[in-house]
């Protein structure tokens, strides 16, 4: 998520690839180096829609389809 | 009567010059762009070089609207078809609470059902679901510092993304960040009140339409 942007794609593979996976790896790595929080949209049990912080790149369930970046949260006024 | 008009005259100068001004230093701006573009820097202009100026990002009500309009498909992709609808008909998406004690720290609702309202780019406000009493006022922010295009603040639909992930993903972690207010400090108590009305409102023609959409 960006302002004045929207959605943007940052990178895109499949992780059975080990060289895509290495790819996505250093992508994940580098947005939370630059300070975003890395969510994964799920779908619970019953059809709730929920999402899932990750912190490290093995936190990504396998069958997780996309990763969202978003700047993190601070206290507001 | 030359005099009265000409006097006329400068007043109107002087009232529009805040209008004019700008522009006109605008205009002057990309002239001289436009000519160092054409000539090359060997044949810019003679009098002494100004300080090179970034060129100022100018609010574009197009780009803010696609951006949005990005968001909106992302946040429609993520949340379940209950809360899309429940944000493009009311403008807000109620994310149940999930700790025992209510949010925060000294909250203690004594295991009463509570929720929060998100609102893009206002505070979360948290309340009993039973009674509708307000509980607080979560103010947090997700800001992009690096302002890509002059702003930090990210889309509206993209404000209430992170916040709804934020929420269902660690709602304790959130809250904690948060700096919590009384009710009333920035959300209007009664507009939330009509709110959580329109809201019960709204849930009602959705379960009375609901068997209609089986059908």
């Amino acid at each position: 998520m960006k302002p004045g942007h929207g959605e943007v794609l940052i990178a895109e593979g499949d992780v059975t690839l080990a060289e895509d996976e290495q790819r996505l790896v250093e992508e994940f790595r580098r947005q939370l180096d630059a300070g975003l929080w890395a969510a994964v949209p799920l779908v619970a049990e019953g059809g709730r829609r929920q999402s899932m912080m990750v912190r490290s790149f093995s936190e990504i369930p396998q069958d997780a389809d996309r990763v969202i970046f978003f700047p993190r949260a601070a206290g507001g006024r | 009567m030359l005099l009265v008009l000409a006097a006329t005259a400068l007043v109107a100068l002087a009232l529009l010059s805040d209008l004019i001004i700008p522009r006109l230093d605008e205009g002057w701006h990309r002239l001289r762009a436009r000519r160092q573009r054409l000539d090359g820097p060997e044949h810019s202009f003679a009098w002494p070089r100004r300080r090179h100026r970034e060129p100022p990002l100018v609010y574009d009500p197009g780009r803010e609207r696609r951006a949005e309009q990005r968001a909106r498909a992302l946040l429609r992709s993520c949340v379940n078809e209950e809360e899309w609808a429940m944000y493009r008909d009311l403008g807000f998406i109620r994310v149940w609470g999930g700790q025992a004690n209510g949010p925060g720290e000294e909250g203690d609702t004594g295991g009463a059902p509570y929720a929060y309202l998100v609102y893009p780019h206002k505070p979360i406000l948290a309340y009993l679901a039973q009674t509708h009493r307000l509980l607080g006022e979560y103010c947090v922010e997700f800001l992009d510092e690096t302002r890509p295009y002059g702003s930090a603040r990210l889309p509206d639909s993209d404000d209430v993304l992170a916040k709804w992930m934020a929420l269902t993903g660690d709602e304790r972690r959130l809250i904690a960040m948060a700096n919590m207010h009384l009710p009333g400090r920035q959300l209007d108590p009664a507009q939330v009140t009509r709110d959580l009305w329109r809201l019960k409102q709204w849930e009602r023609a959705r379960m009375r339409e609901t068997p209609a959409r089986i059908g």
